[in-house]
């Protein structure tokens, strides 16, 4: 047992944080730091930086353009890019559709779909969730019917982060209704471009603009945009849910976090003195704090545990690392709400910009708002209770 | 980057669990209680042939040599079986003071009695007032020709009721909270002037309170430096959380396997308990917080070697405060899945609740470390 890193995995961190500190663009940065949104234009602009660098899909294989590192390099990676921070990948195309096509596409697919991912040509959204199918996924009913050599599809997607930007999107689709709800559901790609869809905005409780409803009337899709086999669309989308495990718990966005309510709570006075300064403050800022370490580290123990016995079977631990990661970041933002107090409340930038510390407050509330969807999103933190106690505990 | 063990330490592992499977069930358990003083001597006898007793001494002292991990694992195994024998208060404790800080010839006094069986030790430190602070002393330690001459009264000292030897904080200069001007002394427990008062303790072990009335040592009963034992003091006590961690963390994984097993089993409305959710939720929760604090309790092992003593005291309090909230949550959730039979001396959930919520309150309690870990600057 030894829990430190290498020199060359010290070196390798700093190598990527030279990296970062030398490309990501400066205004890019801030925003992040204060938890505004970035423009369609300001992430592609990073990850084609990243991409050139030939870091945009990490942990794809080589032959992919993916960069044949070990798992400690890669969470050093993400951890690096979430603290510095820098906009991760995108995870629609790196994460979630990249891998099932490597994995269960053709080669046809593979050319044509893998190196526009790769450098952000084409923009992926994910059509999953619907009106009537959240936490119970299965019970999907937007339908393809194969016409010929196409399918024709109808039916709502909601929740679609980002489809205001998207190109592309992979759908889950009903393709037997014969079936039992898993086995009729294949997984189809299209543009999102063709003719029949419509993208409608949701406006979240910060005010802002991620999701949106997407609608399908009689959408023509060429037959061979089928994913891997007919009707095996499930297996598809557990294999692509498992895939990503290590980023999950996103440690780095909230040492980061931690880090700048540090920074915060030592410039806002309360009673004559820094909020930093206040016991009670203080312990609570340190629990979240004892807690991200555990955290970091049941991580670690993951992603060695990944580096020995290779990526395989989904692996339950990472639903301790959906539930513990997604608390750990709420409370960062409950506790920047502590901080800023009574100036949580103006709804657009405050009229005061004189203060350094009150520049940002205006994000505030909003970050706390927006970071509820955390627990819900990814399978909310009950489905993962569900399934440590189906996988774990054999309840 | 490894969380695996060792091949030694992986056959370390199964040797002392098997030792317990056979000879430490529940049952058993109710029968070393009940012998003299609270504990089993052919179990101690046993530990000392397996090795065990001698597992962090140095070779050269008869000793194996072993480092925090070694410890870790025994202590986790302890845990796990509810062991009563007085492994931290004689090895982790005892032997830590011997091992970083005692004289060529304490060593050889000491250690090949520790590591064959015949002697164990207890470690009394707290006094009326001093709660959580080891530099809050008021026992005293006034020189007297070569010797030195101890009069005070120490409490809730483990395994004191049983121990030989006594390892005794007594101030030697200052003020009762001074940092400095703390001796730390070996001194036999049928020495003259030492009276014991003994109890049995809320999770089933045994301890004392001891009194010091002009109790006379020689020079070579002194650990270290007389006037400045607390580094040293707080050496071993770093390594005694450490230990309760790995051992909490024992406790709380036999408590969750025993309670998965029993809402598996026990039939209501016509089902076993584990088919509701509410139930599965809570038990889910409670592999969260073992699994949080196993990875803590891995950090404060590791911590235990850092040069750094401030880096290492404040991931070492960060790891009690892990152990503490995870340890209080599966104990109390224990009780409440297993129900009415949970509140039974009968049913062994109780015990392990009993044992966790002590480790709790043993050299500083969740709020205390988390006021140091606050205070230390934290971890980010």
């Amino acid at each position: 047992m030894d829990l430190s890193f290498t020199k060359e995995e010290q070196a390798f961190r700093e190598d990527v944080r030279q990296f970062f500190r030398d490309n990501v663009p400066p205004e890019t940065r801030r925003k992040l730091v204060e938890g505004r949104h970035l423009s369609k234009d300001e992430m592609v602009t990073w990850w084609r930086i990243l991409n050139k660098k030939g870091w945009g899909v990490t942990h794809w294989p080589k032959e992919y353009g993916g960069t044949g590192w070990t798992s400690v390099q890669h969470y050093i990676f993400n951890e690096e890019l979430q603290s510095y921070p820098a906009p991760q990948p995108l995870a629609f195309g790196v994460s979630m559709v990249g891998p099932v096509i490597y994995t269960f596409g053709n080669e046809e697919q593979k050319k044509k779909y893998l190196p526009r991912i790769a450098s952000v040509d084409d923009w992926w959204c994910q059509g999953f969730s619907e009106p009537g199918s959240g936490s119970d996924l299965a019970s999907l009913k937007t339908k393809a019917e194969r016409k010929g050599d196409k399918w024709i599809i109808n039916g709502q997607k909601t929740w679609t982060t980002l489809a205001q930007h998207a190109d592309m999107i992979f759908c889950l689709c009903r393709t037997d209704p014969a079936a039992k709800k898993q086995t009729g559901i294949s997984f189809i790609v299209f543009s999102m471009k063709s003719k029949g869809v419509t993208v409608r905005p949701i406006q979240t409780i910060d005010g802002g603009h991620e999701v949106n409803e997407v609608f399908f009337d009689d959408v023509e899709v060429p037959y061979e945009n089928l994913i891997g086999e007919e009707n095996k669309g499930w297996d598809y989308a557990k294999f692509l849910l498992g895939n990503e495990r290590t980023g999950i718990a996103r440690v780095g966005v909230s040492k980061e976090r931690l880090r700048r309510i540090k920074e915060l709570a030592s410039k806002v006075e309360s009673g004559g003195r820094p909020v930093l300064e206040d016991p009670a403050f203080r312990e609570k800022f340190a629990a979240c704090e004892i807690e991200l370490k555990a955290l970091e580290l049941t991580q670690l123990r993951v992603v060695a545990d990944e580096g020995k016995h290779g990526k395989g079977k989904p692996n339950p631990a990472s639903s301790v690392l959906k539930i513990k990661g997604s608390e750990i970041q709420q409370t960062t933002t409950e506790l920047l709400m502590e901080v800023i107090g009574p100036f949580a409340a103006p709804y657009d930038e405050h009229p005061d910009n004189s203060n350094e510390a009150m520049d940002w407050t205006a994000q505030i509330a909003p970050t706390y708002f927006n970071n509820r969807k955390v627990s819900i999103y990814g399978g909310s933190n009950e489905i993962q209770r569900n399934i440590i106690c189906k996988a774990v505990l054999g309840l | 980057m490894d969380f695996d063990l060792s091949e030694e330490q992986r056959l370390l592992k199964e040797s002392v669990d098997g030792l317990l499977t056979d000879a430490y069930d529940f049952e058993q358990r109710k029968k070393y209680m009940k012998e003299k003083g609270g504990w089993s001597r052919a179990i101690w006898s046993k530990l000392a042939e397996q090795g065990l007793l001698g597992l962090p001494f140095a070779e050269s002292d008869g000793g194996f040599g072993a480092g925090a991990v070694e410890t870790m694992i025994v202590m986790e195994a302890l845990g796990k079986s509810l062991v009563l024998e007085p492994y931290l208060a004689t090895v982790v404790i005892g032997g830590g003071f011997l091992r970083h800080g005692g004289s060529a010839a304490q060593k050889a006094a000491h250690i090949p009695a520790i590591i064959d069986g015949s002697r164990t030790l207890a470690f009394a430190q707290l006094e009326k007032g001093s709660r959580y602070d080891l530099s809050d002393v008021t026992t005293s330690a006034k020189k007297k020709g070569n010797g030195w001459v101890i009069d005070g009264e120490k409490f809730v000292v483990l395994n004191g009721e049983n121990a030989d030897t006594l390892i005794v904080t007594a101030r030697t200069k200052g003020g009762q909270r001074d940092k400095t001007g703390i001796g730390i002394f070996l001194v036999p427990a049928d020495a003259k002037g030492v009276t014991r008062k003994a109890y049995p303790t809320q999770d089933g072990l045994h301890a004392a309170d001891i009194t010091f009335t002009g109790v006379e040592v020689g020079a070579d009963a002194v650990i270290g430096d007389p006037e400045n034992g607390l580094p040293l003091i707080e050496r071993v006590v770093d390594e005694a959380r450490t230990a309760l961690c790995a051992e909490a963390v024992g406790l709380m994984d036999e408590s969750l396997k025993t309670t998965v097993e029993y809402i598996k089993t026990r039939k209501q409305f016509g089902v076993a308990i584990g088919t509701f959710q509410s139930l599965q939720h809570r038990a889910a929760d409670m592999f969260v917080a073992l699994e949080q604090a196993r990875s803590m309790s891995m950090f404060a092992t590791m911590a235990a070697d850092f040069d750094n003593a401030k880096e290492r005291a404040t991931a070492i309090a960060a790891a009690k405060v892990q152990i503490g909230k995870s340890g209080k949550f599966i104990g109390q959730q224990s009780i409440q899945l297993h129900g009415g039979i949970g509140m039974t001396m009968e049913a062994k959930i109780g015990h392990y609740f009993k044992r966790l919520t002590m480790i709790e309150n043993t050299f500083g309690d969740t709020e205390y470390h988390l006021r140091r870990v606050s205070e230390g600057g934290g971890l980010v």
